[in-house]
């Protein structure tokens, strides 16, 4: 079973992010599961959202406290304490925003950047940063196809909006390494 | 075939292939998904239904409660302060033998303020003569939601079916939702046989007096003992046509022939059987899921828990300054038939999370021995000075 662990701010679209990612996973027939962990209900604060991947039924409705991988939408909140806690040994990190090298080899784990802000505000003209970060976190880690995501998106948008978002897609997925993060996802299956 | 449905969403759809004629209701977190998505079925011409939205869940209640003696089938939901403010109007929904049947997304009361999810609100609800069903996952949801307009019609009891806040309403997941057809081959057309009939004018929940308000109470009570027959029968129907049951009154799994066992209502079940395969080495459980609450199933109950040596009630509510509210009532059951030692866990309080090495430690607190009443997860550290 693969675990994510997603953390933006409230308005980044955190629970659309995982909703999608299980989603796309679950019209592809595997067993998914994707819930938020709200903290205060308002626009700006930290929210965290869960999404497992399997391929059996998925009972527990824990929290994951133990990601395989984290997405982070919202580069400052890399360096709150608790954000990076208890990412699995051979983990790695998506995050938005410009790379930190210094910071980011204190960290211990792969960190793959991706300017999802901004290629949204490019594509959708909002600075919505999740689809953009859920293409390339499919990318990186093969589990799903990228077309997997437009399909997942096609119930949620319609026309103009869908066709930005498919090409924001293209664009954020041709932006990292296909299948670099493979070996973590095989480890995890393991 | 599967759908990815937030459990909320899949919940609306639900309610939805039942036909309600009238639902009203009152937004509040973690419900609002459930009626925001009934709303906008009913705004797309997708559910031939009055939605009407109302300024409280005491006016949600009682429209739902005119409503459905005026002949139309009502449905309604909420959670926490909104189901303690429906409360009121619930007492004369059951009171009255009207058959309404709301979703109690299950949250933590106030105070203090908590959004998240327990079972106090419907604990608090526990004499107000309605079917309380609890759910431990999101397709339970969705198939007890179908069953309960059909076991409150024939026996004209309100049902309260009660879904996990967030951890079930907000998790998306894949679901089969039935098909309209094998809803409308399930539930009969709604008929109430005390309906406001203006030609015939009848009054209803006028003045009792003592000669009859203890035959009143007495045949409201009779009539959920009966829901004990009714609740699996219904289920076992269901099962026939849709390949799908929640368990009846009460369901074992883990390991049937274990001599200890943890009893839980709602979503953490599924938390614990994962946990059964995490730690292989943890002494084996019997979990017993207990799906019905009121009606209580003292004779089901006796029956699952039949060979225990010990038991843990593992509930999501407690009543200060008492202790555990399930457990007190399964311990009266057992009370003279072979009774084993209870521990009596509140679990989850206000959302706390409920890991899987929940297992593992409950089940080195009962090799440890000792019983009564405890708190989960408990940080003494974090208690005032005393403790209180």
């Amino acid at each position: 079973m693969l675990e994510i662990r997603i953390h933006g701010r409230g308005g980044q679209g955190n629970v659309m992010a995982a909703y999608l990612l299980a989603s796309a996973a679950i019209d592809e027939g595997r067993e998914a599961q994707a819930f938020p962990a709200f903290g205060a209900e308002r626009r700006g604060a930290p929210v965290t959202a869960f999404v497992r991947i399997a391929d059996r039924p998925i009972r527990r409705r824990c929290q994951v406290l133990e990601p395989h991988f984290l997405i982070v939408q919202d580069p400052a909140l890399l360096h709150v304490p608790g954000v990076t806690a208890g990412l699995k040994p051979g983990g790695a990190i998506l995050s938005d925003g410009a790379p930190e090298p210094g910071f980011e080899a204190q960290l211990g784990c792969p960190v793959v950047r991706l300017p999802a802000t901004r290629l949204a505000v490019e594509h959708l003209g909002r600075p919505v940063p999740n689809t953009a970060l859920m293409a390339a976190f499919l990318t990186l880690t093969g589990i799903l196809p990228v077309e997997a995501l437009i399909r997942a998106l096609g119930p949620r948008f319609k026309g103009d909006v869908l066709a930005r978002n498919e090409r924001l897609i293209e664009a954020a997925a041709g932006q990292v390494e296909a299948g670099l993060w493979q070996e973590a996802v095989n480890a995890a299956r393991a | 075939m599967r759908l990815a449905l937030e459990g909320s969403q899949a919940l609306a759809r639900a309610v939805a292939l039942c036909r309600p004629q009238v639902v009203a209701a009152y937004p509040i977190t973690p419900q609002t998904h459930i009626v925001e998505n009934i709303a906008k079925l009913v705004a797309d011409g997708r559910l031939d239904c009055d939605f009407v939205s109302v300024e409280s869940e005491h006016s949600a209640a009682s429209v739902a409660l005119g409503a459905a003696c005026a002949g139309s089938r009502a449905y309604t939901a909420s959670s926490s302060q909104g189901i303690l403010l429906m409360s009121e109007v619930l007492f004369d929904i059951s009171g009255l033998r009207v058959p309404v049947v709301m979703t109690c997304a299950n949250r933590a009361v106030s105070g203090p303020l908590s959004i998240w999810n327990d079972h106090q609100d419907a604990m608090a609800l526990r004499d107000s003569g309605w079917i309380q069903l609890y759910c431990a996952d999101n397709q339970e949801a969705i198939d007890t939601t179908v069953q309960a307009f059909r076991i409150a019609e024939s026996l004209e009891l309100p049902v309260m079916v009660c879904v996990d806040g967030f951890a079930l309403t907000h998790t998306l997941e894949g679901l089969t939702l039935p098909s309209q057809e094998q809803v409308d081959a399930f539930l009969p057309a709604y008929a109430f046989s005390r309906g406001l009939d203006s030609s015939q004018p009848i009054s209803i929940g006028t003045l009792v007096s003592p000669d009859h308000f203890t035959e009143v109470r007495a045949s409201h009570h009779n009539a959920l003992l009966e829901a004990l027959v009714e609740i699996p029968a219904v289920d076992a129907l269901w099962q026939q046509m849709s390949g799908r049951g929640c368990g009846g009154l009460v369901e074992v799994r883990g390991d049937p022939e274990a001599r200890v066992g943890i009893l839980t209502l709602g979503s953490v079940l599924g938390t614990l059987e994962d946990a059964m395969d995490e730690y292989p080495d943890a002494p084996r459980a019997r979990l017993i899921k207990l799906r019905a609450f009121r009606p209580f199933p003292v004779e089901a109950l006796r029956q699952a828990c039949a060979g225990l040596e010990a038991l843990i009630v593992f509930e999501r509510a407690f009543s200060p300054g008492g202790g555990g509210i399930v457990a007190a009532e399964v311990q009266a059951a057992l009370y003279g038939h072979a009774m084993p030692r209870v521990l009596s866990y509140a679990a989850g309080l206000g959302g706390r999370d409920i890991g899987l090495d929940a297992y593992p430690r409950l089940m080195q607190a009962l090799e440890a021995g000792g019983e009564g009443f405890r708190f989960f997860d408990l940080k003494p550290d974090a208690l005032p000075e005393g403790g209180f």
